[in-house]
């Protein structure tokens, strides 16, 4: 029996196994890669999506579970708080190889519309499961504030 | 301002600009096909007024795709908002390395093997384009002006891609006029990298985002020992998952192909198989670490000797007996290394982020037995290296093609490494012990410093061997710590031991310096302290290159170094070295943090890169460097346990450094009218040294042993 699901505000739906991770269903059946696989297990972030609207790792979701629900992808996320997010990361220019950073973008999205001027605890609370290995952190922490239009340094 | 990655969106781009891959380089004419200028094998004006340029090293974070735009934006005085950049096809003649003789992207060289060929590039363009217009008005190309992509003279005025049909038509010249220094546009500016806006969006394209039709996924079950091979498979299990579509072996181990991703993991996963593993590697990390302890005992093969170390040594006042103890790393790429491999014609067509792209190519072609001049690499975007693509032996490569052919090349086949296969998959930084046993004498001055070095070598066996390893001495394993750029040390000796072992390991971001620097620097520190001497002015007598010393004075200076008081709790560790002839000074400030690791607030980081082709790159670079060298020396640790197995399968046992535990830092570039050195790699030597002397000052205790969470420095 077919999964039905909104996705990137569009009727999607998936026919095979419920227990495949909605990772998998979104880059290998419906063909967006912007959301990557990285560790499979929750370690990592580089799957983050937005599902009904708060942060989440598509790898360990089966897709099974999500039926009904709404299902956001970097390819789709859209608003004030994704377009801020962009311009900052941009004007940064934060990404070195970034694979990793549709997950951190997801992330930083997520955090500031669930807090619209974040702490730097905050921050570090919300990105901790979002791992960078070319350790982009100084100016994903920037970025974020940058976005968020708040100001300060840790001491 | 676009990057234009994708190599098949380029060949059939705006403008009727397709172009051929096949220039001969250096030809005398431009060999434009359609009406546009192609001078060389690197430049590109489309009649659309863009410029591209055909990046020859894999882009992999380190932003030599930007880096080589600049260059060549920079001679040819172009607007940077015309500016693109394509990735090279797999040719040797036009695109090879030329320190290396081969394509490839490694040793921090890209900028600085390509700066004067680029700058070359860019000038023959800009002369071309600047005589086009010239003989169109009527005026002498000495008349001519060039800024921002628009060539002038007077009231003349016409753009790059007005002027490249004509340009086209025009001899190549040899030997153009380069820029001097002081009329760069772009060069040491900051100027927005090319690739940013796809990688923020998702668009961005790596090879793990390759979609062909009828592909198939296929995940390697490899063997649970380094060196073992496969006795018995039984597939059933496997089988009966659905998605999967067949079970076949390869060198490797057992190959399994399903229709996603997913399911080839699990199929990989299910398989029952009898493994032969009497040729494996069955000694556990503890094992080897005792067995390299005893070989560092013994003088090993002499390295290189100055003086006499053992009469300094035995008239010195006081000595350090000290044996470091360094572990096998892993890379950890963000993206796994992954491939799709398609037949096509009589040849192979391969995505790939192929960090050797002809080496790997030929490899490929090899294992499909099909030919290299017939076949035809796609290059995307590589999630990552620090060293893991550029595998001397091609293995990763060897293994997709053994999948592919071993499907009969049915349909195109994907091959992504699980984050399991890519941890436990080896290929580390080899593990490492040091021996030193360093003197001072009653004036406080070094007497002696004998330093014996074991590990695998790296190159040894692999297609590099001659260029690395010289009358029995593996460079790689003793760079930095060798006397020739650091110290001046009046007796000195250097010895090695190549140690034999299975497990697969390679160069690592920074290479030999991962461990060279941190033995070497947090050496010096404690005699230094043991003198009574000053960390910053008893390294600045000591040093051996003024650029070394330049950048350790400027970041003393702006990190307050001795002259500023430290919160209570905190204290300063500074360490500096030479790498990739680059010079990077590091200052650390550092608190016990609350699990009784190491917490580091701030760095301030120095670098004398030679010209900073751009200044925010560089920044970029030492940050990473920084965080990267961090992550390592806190967590980082590839342990083999009883018989051989691999412990540390995914992160969370392989810990990587997170966002709350990265530094602020602040980076001062040296200014330098000195040819430009890397980047991607010397910002990692020093972090570790300096974030160890800081602790010392903190707790009292001497780092022997990386990674601190190891905890016998606690």
């Amino acid at each position: 029996m077919a999964i039905d699901f909104q996705l990137n505000g569009k009727p999607a739906s998936f026919a095979g196994d419920p227990e495949t991770p909605l990772l998998w269903v979104l880059r290998d059946h419906l063909g967006l890669t912007g959301t990557k696989y990285g560790c499979g297990v929750a370690q990592c972030g580089a799957c983050t999506v937005h599902l009904d609207g708060k942060n989440r790792r598509s790898c360990v979701t089966p897709v099974g579970t999500i039926a009904g629900k709404s299902v956001t992808t970097i390819e789709g996320v859209t608003g004030k708080t994704a377009e801020a997010v962009r311009a900052a990361w941009v004007g940064l220019d934060v990404p070195q190889c970034g694979f990793c950073q549709s997950g951190q973008g997801m992330s930083a999205i997520g955090l500031l519309t669930a807090k619209p001027k974040p702490t730097d605890d905050d921050i570090d609370h919300a990105m901790a499961g979002n791992i960078c290995r070319c350790a982009t952190y100084v100016r994903i922490r920037q970025a974020i504030k940058d976005a968020a239009g708040v100001k300060g340094v840790r001491a | 301002m676009n990057a234009v990655a994708n190599r098949r969106a380029f060949l059939a781009g705006a403008g009727g600009l397709a172009i051929g891959f096949t220039l001969p380089s250096g030809g005398a004419r431009a060999q434009a096909s359609g009406a546009a200028l192609a001078p060389n094998a690197f430049v590109r004006v489309g009649t659309d007024n863009s410029v591209t340029v055909v990046a020859k090293h894999v882009e992999m974070g380190q932003g030599p795709s930007t880096g080589v735009t600049t260059i060549i934006a920079d001679e040819m005085d172009a607007a940077w908002d015309q500016m693109r950049f394509v990735f090279a096809p797999a040719n040797d003649p036009l695109y090879k390395n030329l320190m290396f003789g081969t394509m490839g992207a490694g040793g921090s060289s890209a900028i600085k093997e390509s700066w004067m060929q680029m700058r070359m590039a860019g000038a023959a363009a800009r002369a071309m384009l600047v005589e086009a217009a010239a003989r169109r008005w009527g005026v002498p190309a000495s008349a001519m002006g060039v800024r921002n992509g628009v060539v002038s003279s007077g009231s003349h005025k016409a753009t790059f891609g007005e002027l490249a049909a004509d340009a086209a038509a025009l001899p190549v010249p040899a030997n153009p006029t380069v820029k001097k220094p002081d009329q760069f546009v772009y060069i040491g500016k900051k100027f927005a990298k090319l690739d940013s806006r796809a990688k923020t969006d998702g668009s961005a394209m790596f090879t793990q985002d390759v979609r062909l039709p009828n592909m198939v996924h296929a995940a390697v079950r490899r063997p649970p020992a380094f060196g073992g091979t496969v006795k018995k498979v039984e597939a059933g299990a496997a089988k009966a998952i659905p998605g999967v579509i067949d079970v076949k072996p390869v060198p490797s181990g057992v190959a399994v192909y399903a229709s996603d991703t997913w399911s080839a993991q699990r199929g990989a996963a299910a398989l029952e198989v009898d493994w032969d593993l009497s040729k494996a590697e069955t000694r556990s990390s503890a094992q080897m670490l005792a067995e390299y302890s005893a070989a560092v005992r013994t003088p090993g093969t002499q390295v290189e000797t100055t003086g006499n170390a053992a009469t300094a040594l035995a008239r010195a006042a006081k000595k350090i007996d000290a044996t470091f103890y360094f572990p096998f790393l892993a890379h950890a790429p963000m993206e796994t290394l992954d491939y799709v491999i398609e037949k096509k014609g009589d040849g192979i067509a391969v995505h790939a982020g192929s960090q050797f792209q002809v080496g790997e190519m030929r490899a490929m072609c090899g294992v499909a037995g099909v030919p290299f001049e017939k076949s035809e690499l796609i290059q995307h975007y590589a999630g990552g290296s620090f060293g893991r693509r550029a595998t001397p032996a091609m293995f990763d490569a060897s293994e997709a093609a053994a999948c592919a052919r071993a499907y009969g090349f049915a349909a195109p086949v994907k091959v992504v490494a699980s984050r399991e296969n890519d941890l436990t998959g080896g290929f580390y930084r080899p593990m490492t012990v040091h021996r030193v046993q360093v003197g001072l004498d009653a004036n406080g001055e070094v007497s002696g410093w004998d330093q014996v070095c074991a590990a695998k070598s790296i190159m040894k066996g692999t297609p590099f061997e001659a260029m690395g390893i010289k009358d029995g001495v593996d460079g790689n394993m003793i760079e930095g710590a060798n006397d020739t750029n650091q110290y001046r040390i009046a007796d000195f000796r250097l010895g090695q031991h190549l140690m034999e072992t299975p497990v697969p390991v390679l160069w690592w971001r920074s290479v030999g310096h991962t461990h060279t620097a941190f033995v070497k620097e947090t050496l010096i520190d404690e005699l230094l302290a043991m003198a009574g001497k000053d960390p910053v002015a008893g390294r600045l007598a000591l040093l051996k290159h003024e650029r070394a010393a330049g950048a350790l004075r400027k970041v003393a200076e702006i990190s307050g170094f001795g002259k500023r008081a430290i919160a209570k709790g905190r204290a300063l560790g500074v360490a500096v070295h030479e790498s990739f002839d680059s010079y990077v000074a590091q200052v650390a400030e550092v608190s016990v943090g609350a699990d009784g690791l190491p917490k580091v607030h701030k760095v301030w980081c120095t670098v004398d890169c030679g010209i900073a082709v751009n200044p925010d790159v560089v920044r970029a670079q030492m940050e990473g460097g920084i965080g990267y060298g961090l992550g390592h020396a806190l967590y980082g640790e590839i342990t083999l346990g009883e018989g051989g197995q691999v412990l540390e399968s995914n992160f969370d046992t392989y810990r990587s450094l997170r966002i709350g535990e990265m530094p602020d830092v602040e980076v001062a570039i040296i200014p330098s009218a000195e040819k430009p050195s890397g980047v991607g790699e010397p910002g990692v030597p020093p972090i570790a040294p300096a974030v160890a002397n800081a602790w010392r000052r903190l707790t009292g205790k001497a780092v022997r042993r990386l990674p601190f969470a190891h905890g016998d420095n606690a």
